[in-house]
């Protein structure tokens, strides 16, 4: 840990609203900091919380999942599932050894792409103070016993 | 693509121009993927999107026997679909192909972050290449579209375009909450800058319309449901009861003649006062009378029925209720239009309602109009004087970061048009138009703009009022500090004029809500994109006329309603459309028939069925899905995949940003 870490933060999207105010962030030159990735699927509602899980276990810092905004779903309410399968894996993930705020959700729509910036930066910072996220190593150290 | 056959990738790294490649050093990205387990040709080249650059993509298809396409370039959202095709003329199918996003997702936003950006691109790029060997071909089915169109919005927008659908050919359904087509421009008196009077222009095309054997005109009428999708929607219609028999009334106004009662007319802009039956205006299509239950005697105190009493064909129906009409359409176009700002609430220092002599340009066309409420003679409203001095105020609104930060793009030309309205009117009057900028884009604005200026009695004044106050006396008064003389200068108006912005019509809010459709941060419908796409919307088959986009004048409005039009037929001439591929997908070995993904489909598109062996499990009805994947995400055995997104893949693609 120290001024060189840089976290590593898988992002997910939906094609529709938070992709697209991704995509407004770019076409407004809007800067953010370069440790998000973003995936894209169709829906938020997509998001199998293992995917998360992997995300982690993989040595991701921290994972941001976005969304339509409640009300906005391409697909109706794919969002509210999300939001409820958000919840309950967090609750999880603290007893994963986990810390709580490396998991983030967050309501984009296609013109927010000054909101999504700020989001960046703010969970960028706040990966910073968590430090880097430990599981990843012990799992791999837990894999060379076995 | 067989089975089992050797992955063979192509990775193409696009420089955009230098919007890729003056930040992400495209050729150390094109080395990385070369490296790649797979990856049989990578390159890179200055535009991917261009003619050279697909062809390059179909000869490599084929000199290389490459199975999958990989370009990392702009966002997929903008050329996915150019590249599929490319693919498939490559003789692939066109969904064995994955974009990685290194412009808005990536040079767009880290533009002084080299090398960052460099790793950053490496990375989507390995992990649409991870991706890309578990892609599998996809199937896309044809959906007939229903030959009949939905406008919602009867302004010129919404007439136009109907007119234009109903003369190619096809049925139109034209909705209006209020009682009569005709929108903001039956207001008008002269549009600029030909000062043609606006409703000799308009009301010809109000009575084509509805004469029109393709058109079906519902005025008085609310959409209050959407459902389906493009070439397939279900519209669910509330039209509000008249009191009056459309099929008996004759439209002879000898029940606005008779009733007592009387109410602000909302046409007028609540200037002057209509019946408590009223048609909208005197030019009102359909000419058929409305009560206000809110001012009838009636429906107030249940006596009266002077209107009933008089009406020579029994029309009057005071048990009418409203009535539900279902539709089904293949295309919608949207051409709500706008409203005003409300400059009484947002900008008390304008004292608009608070001082009777200060009114918006609105009101003015109203005044000036010869059905107005003062019957076209410009007079004052407080004291019903002709005004001798008269202060037009722009950018009321518009412009201001604490108000509307936009552009209402008509203000400042109207305002000049007022200013011709009252020295035509009233040739001795002074008229100061107080401006910030004064806009004269359009064709001929800037040639009224002179003629106007060189008028002795206008005068054109650089700056805005600062408080408008009250004398003592009743007059009113403001300061105005002119930019151009470097002078405060005090004026004291007989009537002030404000041209105030505009915001999305009140009724577009909902009408989004229920189509799901994108708006922008400014609050007006948000097109797919600026300048290529400006008349589509985020749903496919909705379409986008006139000021509910964002504000326009009418030469604009007209054009654009002409293009939505057009985008419509294009849409229902072709009759199909082409299903989305990435629907769910149910692996019958695998799945335990356990129910879970059946009530959270939100479309109804999984049933449990039982095989020949007894055992039950889920199907997916591939017609009415979607494609969320919300039924993969809660599988408990990994059954459920999403095609295009399955597990596998977007596994592949998290431990490839993870790590």
């Amino acid at each position: 840990m120290g001024e060189n870490f840089e976290p590593k933060i898988v992002v997910f999207a939906c094609n529709w609203c938070s992709y697209a105010g991704m995509d407004l962030a770019g076409t407004s030159r809007i800067q953010y900091p370069h440790n998000l990735k973003v995936i894209r699927l169709m829906c938020s509602g997509r998001i199998n919380p293992v995917y998360i899980l992997e995300a982690f276990a993989n040595g991701a810092d921290g994972v941001l999942v976005t969304g339509c905004h409640p009300g906005d779903c391409h697909y109706i309410s794919g969002n509210y599932k999300t939001r409820k399968r958000v919840m309950l894996l967090e609750r999880l993930l603290e007893q994963f050894g986990i810390e709580k705020g490396r998991l983030r959700l967050e309501w984009v729509s296609a013109s927010e792409g000054e909101k999504f910036a700020n989001i960046a930066k703010e969970f960028v910072e706040q990966i910073r103070k968590l430090g880097p996220n430990r599981i990843a190593e012990e799992l791999r150290k837990e894999v060379a016993v076995v | 693509m067989v089975e089992g056959e050797e992955i063979r990738i192509g990775v193409y790294v696009c420089h955009c121009g230098i919007n890729i490649a003056s930040v992400v050093d495209v050729k150390k990205v094109v080395e990385e993927a070369s490296k790649v387990p797979n990856v049989v040709v990578a390159k890179d080249y200055q535009f991917m999107c261009s003619q050279p650059g697909q062809n390059m993509i179909v000869e490599d298809i084929k000199q290389h026997n490459l199975n999958r396409v990989i370009v990392a370039a702009c966002s997929p959202r903008m050329h996915e679909p150019t590249f599929q095709k490319a693919v498939e003329r490559g003789g692939l199918n066109p969904y064995l192909f994955e974009m990685a996003n290194i412009r808005e997702h990536c040079s767009w936003v880290h533009e002084k972050e080299k090398a960052a950006a460099t790793d950053k691109a490496i990375k989507l790029v390995k992990a649409a290449i991870a991706k890309a060997r578990l892609l599998k071909p996809l199937k896309v089915e044809k959906v007939k579209v229903i030959p009949r169109a939905l406008v919602i919005g009867g302004g010129i927008a919404g007439i136009r375009a109907s007119l234009d659908i109903a003369n190619a050919g096809f049925e139109v359904h034209l909705v209006e909450t209020r009682p009569s087509i005709g929108g903001n421009m039956a207001r008008l008196d002269k549009t600029f800058p030909t000062l043609d009077c606006s409703q000799c222009i308009l009301t010809p095309l109000m009575v084509e319309v509805s004469k029109h054997p393709n058109v079906t005109l519902h005025t008085y009428t609310d959409v209050v449901g959407i459902d389906g999708s493009v070439g397939n929607f279900k519209v669910k219609l509330l039209k509000k009861p008249r009191y009056v028999d459309e099929s008996k009334c004759t439209g002879c106004g000898t029940c606005v003649l008779k009733c007592p009662w009387t109410a602000p007319n909302e046409f007028d802009m609540g200037l002057g006062k209509r019946k408590a039956i009223y048609f909208e205006f005197p030019q009102a299509v359909p000419l058929i009378p409305v009560i206000d239950t809110g001012h009838c005697m009636y429906f107030q105190k249940g006596t009266c029925r002077a209107c009933e009493r008089f009406c020579p064909t029994k029309a009057i129906d005071f048990n009418q209720k409203p009535k539900e009409i279902e539709l089904e359409v293949g295309a919608i176009i949207l051409a709500t239009g706008y409203g005003l700002y409300d400059v009484a609430k947002a900008m008390p220092e304008y004292g608009y309602r608070k001082y009777k002599d200060v009114i918006t340009g609105l009101e003015l066309e109203r005044v000036v109009s010869a059905t107005g409420p003062t019957k076209g003679h410009i007079l004052r409203p407080s004291d019903g004087k002709e005004p001798k001095k008269v202060a037009i105020v722009l950018c009321v609104g518009s412009r201001d970061e604490k108000h509307l930060r936009f552009c209402c793009r008509f203000g400042c030309v109207a305002g000049i048009k007022h200013a011709y309205y009252v020295v035509s009117h009233i040739p001795d009057a002074e008229v100061y138009v107080c401006y910030r900028d004064i806009r004269t884009f359009g064709k001929g604005y800037e040639e009224f703009y002179e003629r106007v200026r060189n008028y002795e009695n206008v005068r054109f004044i650089r700056g805005s009022p600062m408080e408008i106050l009250q004398d003592a006396d009743g007059g009113i008064y403001f300061d105005v500090f002119d930019a151009n003389t470097n002078r405060v200068v005090t004026l004291r108006p007989d009537l002030v004029v404000l041209e105030t912005g505009i915001v999305p019509h009140p009724t577009f809010k909902e009408v989004a809500k229920v189509l799901k459709c994108a708006i922008g941060p400014d609050g007006f419908a948000l097109e797919l994109h600026p300048k290529l796409r400006p008349t589509e919307t985020s749903v496919d088959g909705v379409f986008l006329a006139g000021a509910v986009q964002g504000p326009k004048d009418i030469p604009d409005t007209v054009a654009q309603a002409g293009a939505a039009a057009s985008s419509a037929i294009a849409l229902m001439s072709r009759g199909y459309v082409e299903t989305v591929p990435y629907v769910s997908s149910v692996n019958e070995d695998l799945c335990s028939g356990c129910g879970i993904c059946q009530p959270l489909c939100a479309f109804d598109a999984i049933s449990l069925v039982k095989k020949e062996d007894g055992k039950e499990v889920a199907k997916v009805d591939v017609s009415k899905c979607k494609g969320c994947g919300v039924c993969a995400a809660a599988c408990p055995s990994g059954a459920a995949q999403q095609l295009g997104f399955s597990d596998g893949q977007i596994l592949e693609m998290v431990r490839t940003l993870a790590r």
